[in-house]
């Protein structure tokens, strides 16, 4: 039943990612050389209501939070890696597997090559742990954790400043 | 709308396939399930090699700490395609290429050559999205939906890593 969820959830946002053209290449090299900034209006609106939504059900106790641990280091080094990737491959984990279903059949390579990713870190990951997850360390924290505020109060004002600058990007025409 | 849909609607309603899906998750099986894709290509790559060679599989650290499987979130990433391929029919958008067009301007037409660019961006972008903790939806999406500290790290070495090699790569052009 979980899994057929799963499928369903996914079988819906491929069908919005390749409705709202984030799925195509041009739309992340061109995201990425600031020339066509698609892909980033499509993720400050996804978490205005992702921030809203989600502060709003935790704090009712409806679902609680699935926090990723903070590893400074690690969590900017391993972004870096995947930002070099991401320009080479112009496209992303999850737009992807969308865009080989529109037919952009260069995306199999890109998954292969995930694939082989992935693998390698499996046995990389020794390594890293070593060297570079006790950098910065500071476990599952969040916004409200460190302001002391309450967590709907911190995601309202943060919805609200991607907001503004949503509204910017209008104005200055992006 | 002939043209697609705007992204800020694209990401509007990623964010409530967001929340429906921590909230439906929760509430049925107990545990919420955040929006994310790379660990997906963990699960298969450990499913691969676990084929090969079931001992590397479980004595390696990080297969046992993601395990090697068919889960929601592969059900989620094998959902992808088929909601793309959906949208893309219904829209007579569906068009099988090899080389994308700004990739082409930049490469030439060779399919062998974007191949090898995709499998290595591949490579790097799910090597650097595991070390990193996760992808832009993952990280971008659910962490910052979460105001978790360690999705601001990670979407700001996406950007660090990403802008400069673009920008290298294809150059700005308007």
């Amino acid at each position: 039943m979980e899994l057929l969820i799963g499928l369903i959830t996914g079988i819906i946002w491929g069908y919005i990612f390749q409705r709202a053209r984030i799925v195509r290449f041009e739309k992340h090299a061109g995201l990425l050389t600031l020339t066509d900034l698609t892909v980033l209006k499509f993720l400050l609106s996804g978490v205005v209501v992702g921030a809203l939504g989600i502060q709003l059900l935790t704090t009712l106790g409806l679902a609680p939070y699935h926090l990723k641990p903070t590893f400074v280091a690690a969590n900017f080094v391993g972004g870096v890696i995947y930002g070099l990737g991401w320009a080479l491959l112009g496209y992303c984990p999850g737009t992807m597997p969308g865009a080989v279903g529109e037919g952009s059949l260069d995306g199999l390579f890109g998954i292969l090559g995930g694939l082989c990713g992935a693998m390698a870190y499996a046995h990389t990951y020794p390594f890293w742990k070593e060297k570079l997850f006790g950098i910065g360390a500071y476990g599952k924290i969040s916004l409200p954790m460190l302001l002391h505020l309450p967590p709907l109060l911190v995601g309202a004002i943060f919805a609200g400043l991607l907001l503004a600058f949503i509204v910017f990007l209008e104005k200055m025409g992006w | 709308m002939r043209n697609g849909w705007s992204p800020y609607l694209g990401g509007a309603l990623t964010g409530l396939l967001l929340v429906l899906s921590v909230l439906v998750t929760y509430q049925l099986f107990g545990h919420p399930r955040y929006l994310g894709t790379s660990t997906a290509y963990v699960k298969v790559a450990g499913l691969i090699e676990k084929a090969v060679s079931p001992t590397a599989v479980e004595t390696n650290a990080y297969y046992q700490k993601k395990k090697p499987g068919i889960d929601w979130k592969v059900m989620l990433v094998l959902g992808v395609p088929l909601g793309a391929f959906l949208a893309a029919i219904r829209n007579g958008e569906f068009r099988p290429r090899w080389v994308p067009g700004v990739w082409r301007e930049r490469f030439g037409t060779s399919p062998a050559v974007r191949a090898l660019g995709a499998f290595v961006g591949g490579f790097l972008l799910i090597y650097g999205a595991r070390l990193a903790g996760g992808c832009p939806s993952g990280h971008g999406l659910s962490g910052m939906s979460q105001l978790a500290v360690s999705a601001f790290i990670v979407v700001a070495g996406f950007f660090a890593g990403g802008i400069p090699l673009a920008l290298i790569l294809y150059g700005r052009r308007r």
